[in-house]
């Protein structure tokens, strides 16, 4: 009792480490810091992962927690510096809206998911169920910092962020999806990378920047 | 009493089930279609083999309906394990499919056989690629009329519209081709709409979608009213019944002429059948105001079309415009029927059904040969304009004797084929006094009239479309040129003006055909007082008529002229010059133009049509007579419904601001929104 005890501790304290690194996120600038952050992100997700497994007791989730190793903490974040270090897209402009107004916006949003996440809170069963609010909340603050930024890049590191924070959910409301739909998702989140990448740089060929203010002119009249 | 010729040798040469080979002659058509992408720029492989095959299948369709109409077997029934999971295809062969597979295979012989003759290398698509979509074509209409649920009847009727399409635009590379796929595309497309959302209504509560459950499913009157009507559309977009007819002038002329004939001939057809199968099989008929719906639909289209035919100067269009009138003949006829049937009138629903069918037959036979000589004439002159051809009667003497056939049929003149179906269909507006209602019955005489006047109508048009194109002297000096079918194309050719006479000769295999439609359909046949001899739809003393008795009259009166001539006359024959009127001097400008030919008619239905004229004035060197012709229904529902459309779509547009983060934005919202409204 102690021991599940202590480990919901840990676990909420990761998931407010989960929030803090998303709010680290919104606020920088420099896409490399960026990457820096979302592979702490994905760090703390594995731990996080591995500690719900030894408390449910489920082997599953130890794979689940390998993979989000292999995939956020090294695999992805290896190839999106690789990128950018090729593309030379080490700053994004100034976002669309300034930084202090972004993030008295999340933090409207963290209190609007907080509040979203009550009810269903009170029918979870888990040892976690009181982190689902932050996992609502980190998927939110990642879609808010793809709409604020004006880079292709940064856009790309709010999606897989993004991810995390569904990841999270999963994790922490039904300790996480079944092993073929998780396995899924990290392929799709795998290609969609790659994908990305190319256009990056099909991107790059047409309009000599990476900013996206260009492909507004693609729209059709 | 006469037996029906094959009865006894078809129960021993015969197997008992023919839903299974009939399906195998439809995978045999897929197969064929891809066996031709192996050498995807051989014509002489699809020429030479997979066309001739193909009409080999169409042969054996045409047998098995035929025999399994004859022998009058019970419906079979079949699931087949493909498709989605839990939802597999049903088929069912009965009489009113055999039926139209009959047509379907009689007139794609005629097709296929000309098809491997027509087809040249170097026009637009690839030989081999066409092939595999008229197979598909093929063997999707004959997928149509054999679905027994509602997804299966889908799945091939829109590949069915899809196939058709891509063979319209065959020619892809000029852009007014392409403007008419698109149009065909978009008609087929709302159609589809509709037919599904019939299914959807029909389907009555129960979630079932196998034609079976359909057909025990009660509706109310109401529902039923809102099936049947979304049905109407839905048929009669692709059957071409104004106001949905928009497509049927741009697309026939713009498909290349096999195509067309398969088009005009076999799919407006398979349209009519899912008509016929809607209201009587699966919604039984029940309220006689559907009848008069479908009745004037039908007048209206028949007019319009025979109008509309009579002032087109290209022979193609003009083609087309014939086929909205002929599709407006069977559905009047259907209308009748449906009206008959709800008046609980069967005899007379069956002999009005019975011309709707035999009609469909007959359009099916007569318009393939006569687009498939125009598809002839434009290879031999490059011309599709009535106002450059002219004369080819002595240049293409094949063509043009057997072009002749299908003009005199599609003009309804015995003893050939369409004369029977319009005879048939005026027997049974004869018998409309009959309907207990007290203004129905005097109105619908009228509708008798205008049936008159169309076939007029359509003898007029007829005798336009062949005196232009075949008699006369050379509009073109090039014409001189013109070179007659090739034997393929004389074979399918002959095969479909064989057809025409048959029935007109012998209108009896045609009405007991559809007599094994109506008699488990509507519980009566027509033809119980018929012989080998004539045919007497429902009493001999009412009347009664012999297309073979007629032929022998016309045979004996030609007999003896020309014995006459030959015993009396003989030695005293001297041949001169025509007598020239006291003009001797005339050139081919000074024969009578297409234009001239409608001038009368463009003069009497003026209101209808919307008429832009520019006479020539005295000083113009040279004269200018320029007259254009348009639809009014594109004015007055087209035009405004293709602004209502853009007008929202400009509405909608504004969203679509081209910057990335409001469109994040957007989904943002709208996952807000949406948890704010599940939780």
């Amino acid at each position: 009792m102690l021991k599940s005890h202590l480990i919901a501790q840990l676990v909420n304290l990761l998931a407010a480490g989960l929030l803090l690194i998303s709010f680290a996120m919104l606020s920088r600038r420099r896409t490399q810091r960026l990457i820096l952050l979302y592979a702490w992100q994905g760090a703390i997700l594995c731990l996080s992962t591995c500690l719900v497994a030894y408390d449910a007791g489920l082997t599953e989730l130890y794979y689940s927690a390998a993979l989000t190793l292999i995939l956020k903490v090294i695999g992805l974040p290896w190839i999106l510096h690789r990128l950018i270090e090729r593309l030379g897209a080490q700053w994004d402009r100034e976002p669309v809206v300034n930084i202090p107004l972004t993030m008295l916006i999340g933090l409207v949003l963290v209190i609007f998911a907080f509040g979203l996440a009550q009810p269903i809170s009170e029918m979870a069963t888990t040892i976690t169920r009181n982190t689902l609010g932050i996992a609502l909340a980190v998927i939110l603050l990642s879609f808010l910092m793809m709409i604020t930024r004006r880079k292709a890049v940064t856009q790309v590191i709010g999606f897989l962020a993004m991810e995390n924070g569904l990841f999270f959910a999963a994790t922490s409301a039904t300790y996480g999806m079944p092993m073929v739909i998780e396995l899924g998702i990290a392929l799709d989140v795998l290609v969609g990378v790659f994908i990305l990448g190319i256009f990056f740089f099909q991107i790059r060929e047409q309009f000599d920047s990476l900013d996206l203010h260009h492909l507004e002119a693609l729209k059709e009249d | 009493m006469p037996m029906p010729p094959f009865t006894f040798h078809a129960a021993l040469l015969f197997p008992a089930h023919f839903l299974p080979l009939l399906l195998d002659i439809v995978a045999g058509w897929i197969i064929l279609g891809l066996l031709g992408l192996f050498r995807p720029r051989s014509l002489r492989l699809t020429a030479h083999l997979l066309f001739p095959l193909g009409a080999a299948a169409c042969l054996g369709v045409a047998i098995l309906s035929g025999v399994f109409l004859a022998t009058g077997h019970a419906p079979e029934l079949m699931v087949l394990p493909l498709g989605l999971p839990n939802l597999p295809f049903h088929l069912r062969l009965d009489a009113l499919s055999a039926f139209f597979l009959l047509l379907l295979g009689v007139s794609g012989a005629g097709i296929s056989i000309f098809a491997a003759g027509y087809f040249r290398s170097g026009e637009g698509t690839a030989p081999a690629l066409l092939c595999l979509q008229y197979h598909v074509f093929l063997a999707s209409m004959a997928v149509v009329v054999l679905a027994n649920d509602a997804y299966l009847f889908m799945v091939a009727w829109e590949t069915m519209a899809l196939t058709s399409y891509f063979l319209v635009t065959s020619q892809h590379r000029i852009p007014e081709i392409r403007r008419a796929g698109f149009l065909y595309l978009l008609m087929a497309h709302l159609g589809a709409l509709c037919i599904l959302l019939c299914f959807g209504v029909m389907q009555g509560g129960s979630w079932q979608f196998t034609f079976d459950a359909m057909r025990q499913a009660s509706l109310t009157p109401f529902w039923a009213t809102i099936a049947f009507l979304l049905a109407l559309l839905g048929f009669g977009a692709k059957a071409g019944l104004v106001p949905m007819h928009a497509w049927l002038p741009e697309a026939h002329p713009a498909a290349p002429s096999p195509v067309s004939a398969m088009m005009s001939g076999i799919m407006l057809e398979i349209a009519i059948y899912g008509l016929v199968r809607i209201s009587f099989d699966l919604l039984h008929v029940q309220y006689w105001q559907w009848g008069v719906i479908v009745l004037i639909v039908g007048l209206f289209s028949a007019l319009f079309g025979a109008i509309f035919a009579a002032v087109q100067t290209d022979m193609k269009r003009l083609l087309a415009y014939s086929s909205i009138e002929n599709v407006g003949i069977i559905a009047t006829a259907i209308g009748l029927a449906i009206l008959f049937e709800a008046s609980h009138l069967p005899l007379f629903a069956a002999l009005a059904l019975c011309a709707a069918l035999i009609h469909a037959l007959n359009h099916s036979l007569f318009k393939s040969l006569l687009f498939l000589a125009t598809g002839c004439v434009l290879h031999a002159t490059r011309q599709r304009s009535l106002g450059k051809l002219g004369g080819l009667i002595r240049r293409m003497p094949w063509v043009a004797a057997l072009a002749l056939i299908g003009t005199l049929a599609i003009a309804g003149l015995p003893p050939l084929n369409g004369f029977v179906s319009e005879w048939l269909l005026l027997q049974s507006f004869l018998f409309t006094p009959r309907i207990p209602h007290a203004f129905l019955n005097m109105l619908i005489p009228l509708g008798a009239a205008a049936l008159a006047l169309i076939v007029a109508l359509a003898a007029y048009v007829m005798v336009k479309f062949y005196g232009i194109i075949f008699l006369g002297q050379h509009r073109e000096a090039s014409l001189v040129h013109a070179h007659d079918a090739n034997w393929l194309e004389r074979l399918g050719l002959g095969w479909l003006a064989l057809g025409c006479i048959l029935i007109g000769v012998f209108p009896q295999l045609a009405i007991r055909a559809a007599d094994s439609v109506t008699g488990p359909m509507l519980g009566a046949t027509v033809d119980s007082q018929s012989s080998l001899w004539r045919i007497a739809p429902i009493a001999p003393e009412q009347a009664s008529y012999s297309g073979s008795i007629f032929l022998l009259g016309i045979l004996a009166v030609i007999g003896i002229s020309f014995l006459a001539v030959r015993i009396l006359a003989h030695g005293r024959i001297r041949r001169t010059p025509a007598w020239d009127c006291g003009y001797p001097w005339q050139t081919p400008r000074m024969q009578d133009t297409a234009e001239g030919f409608g001038q009368p008619i463009r003069h009497m239905f003026g209101a209808i049509l919307h008429l832009e004229l520019q006479l020539p004035s005295p000083t113009d060197d040279p004269p200018r007579y320029r007259v254009h012709i348009e639809d009014r229904f594109w004015r007055t529902l087209y035009e405004p419904v293709a602004r209502a459309v853009r007008r929202t779509a400009d509405a909608i547009a504004v969203l679509q601001s081209g910057r990335l983060s409001i469109y994040l934005l957007y989904s943002f919202l709208t996952i807000l929104v949406l948890l704010v409204f599940v939780l």
